[in-house]
């Protein structure tokens, strides 16, 4: 069971609930896929922390070989060559790693190489198999590191998983629902969280993904973001209160559900309440 | 020298186009033949890159300047290994930038913008 958790800007509670949800579970996987900005670790301090470093494969040219044909600019289809003054450009940053230039090339002047965007940690944290992605500082795209993250996760077997997912709904979001079989989407209790929420729901009904919403920080009164759900037709989860001591909890880094009885109720209960979800969804589409 | 200019449509008054990368056209313009002659932006098309590949476009027309409001990082670095000058545009219409590049207004374009290669994701 993969479980994503989104919110369409950082913090609405995307990472408080991922990882009370893991930790309120007999045993799971939790995976950062938020790879610029991973912070669950920092709630979880996982031990015998493993690095592993990822790679993409990105075109290098031998300058010698080149005689300036340009096959492989006219083949690259994200634009990422040009050959100007004599010389071919490589812009690593607009490469995909497809690796057809190399393929193409008919001086043989293209080679691969390997070009480092960051790591995959994995540690334990008692009942919790913690899974970060850590993209390297100015590294412009995160998804090698997602498909990594994910694609290993495959081996696990059958602990539930909760996938914390970047914020927003573009291209990286959409790598880290891929394969959920239920998203969780967080919404926050004012205009600006319906509008963030919107976003979400119309990325998981374009992913056909079965999902429902957790509204966090609820106050009395007036909740737009409730009335967007009941409106909608949108499932609701749960409603975590606006609560000073989980507020404080979360600000020191420390895993409510850990901490106190009454947090690890309310978020074993909707733990349950997923889980059912989920198989429901499971019988009904199979 | 000729030089380049993104515009929005293929007519002698055209207005300058806001984007580099995403021009329909292209008007180029011969300052020793004073003729000018308007050329498809393939790219514009295209799903990433755009700044990169009209860049080689104009590039291989053999400009020796580009005039235009702005200019991705890529697209710049392109045109700059190519040796050519990017001038600024102002709001006036296409022609009327051409006039003002020969009369030497026109100031090189120094604020180039990071571009969006971050595929939306903040
Ligand atoms: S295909 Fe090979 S030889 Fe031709 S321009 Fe590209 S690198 Fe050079
Ligand atoms: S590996 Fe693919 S995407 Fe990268 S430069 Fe070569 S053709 Fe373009």
């Amino acid at each position: 069971m993969r479980i994503a958790v989104l919110s369409g800007k950082g913090g609405t509670g995307k990472t408080l609930i991922s990882v009370n949800l893991a930790a309120a579970a007999q045993t799971s996987i939790y995976v950062d896929c938020d790879v610029e900005e991973p912070n669950g670790h920092l709630f979880f301090k996982p031990e015998g922390v493993q690095d592993e470093e990822t790679a993409i494969n990105i075109p290098s040219v031998d300058e010698e070989l080149c005689n300036g044909c340009r096959i492989c600019v006219d083949f690259c289809n994200f634009n990422a060559l040009a050959y100007i003054n004599g010389k071919l450009k490589i812009f690593e940053e607009v490469c995909h790693s497809c690796g057809g230039c190399a393929l193409f090339c008919p001086e043989n002047a293209l080679s691969e190489k390997d070009k480092f965007i960051g790591k995959v940690q994995k540690g334990v944290s008692d009942n919790v198999t913690v899974n970060t992605g850590i993209l390297n500082i100015g590294e412009a795209s995160g998804i090698p590191l997602i498909k990594k993250l994910l694609n290993e996760n495959e081996l696990a077997g059958g602990s539930p998983t909760f996938i914390d997912c970047p914020p927003g709904s573009a291209c990286i979001v959409m790598e880290s629902i891929k394969d959920a079989d239920y998203c969780i989407l967080v919404a926050e209790p004012t205009l600006f969280g319906v509008h963030n929420l919107n976003m979400v729901y119309e990325l998981v009904k374009l992913f056909d993904k079965p999902h429902g919403v957790v509204l966090n920080k609820c106050l009395e009164g007036e909740n737009p973001a409730e009335e967007f759900c009941l409106e909608k037709g949108i499932r609701i989860l749960g409603r975590i209160p606006f609560d000073d001591e989980l507020g404080i909890l979360n600000s020191n880094a420390q895993i409510a559900v850990r901490e106190k009885e009454k947090y690890r109720t309310m978020f074993s209960s909707l733990l349950q309440i997923v889980t059912e979800e989920v198989r429901h969804e499971t019988v009904a589409n199979p | 020298m000729r030089i380049a200019i993104p515009v929005d449509e293929k007519s002698i008054g055209a207005s300058v186009c806001q984007s580099f990368g995403r021009a329909p056209y292209f008007l180029i313009y011969d300052t020793d033949s004073k003729e000018s002659e308007f050329i498809n932006n393939s790219a514009a098309a295209s799903q990433g890159g755009a700044g990169i590949k009209t860049a080689q476009a104009v590039v291989d027309y053999r400009i020796g300047a580009l005039l235009t409001p702005r200019c991705g990082e890529n697209a710049s670095e392109v045109i700059n290994a190519a040796n050519i000058k990017i001038y600024k545009t102002t709001d006036a219409s296409a022609p009327d930038n051409i006039n003002a590049f020969i009369n030497g207004k026109l100031s090189l374009l120094d604020e180039i913008h990071r571009g969006f290669h971050n595929h939306g994701s903040k």
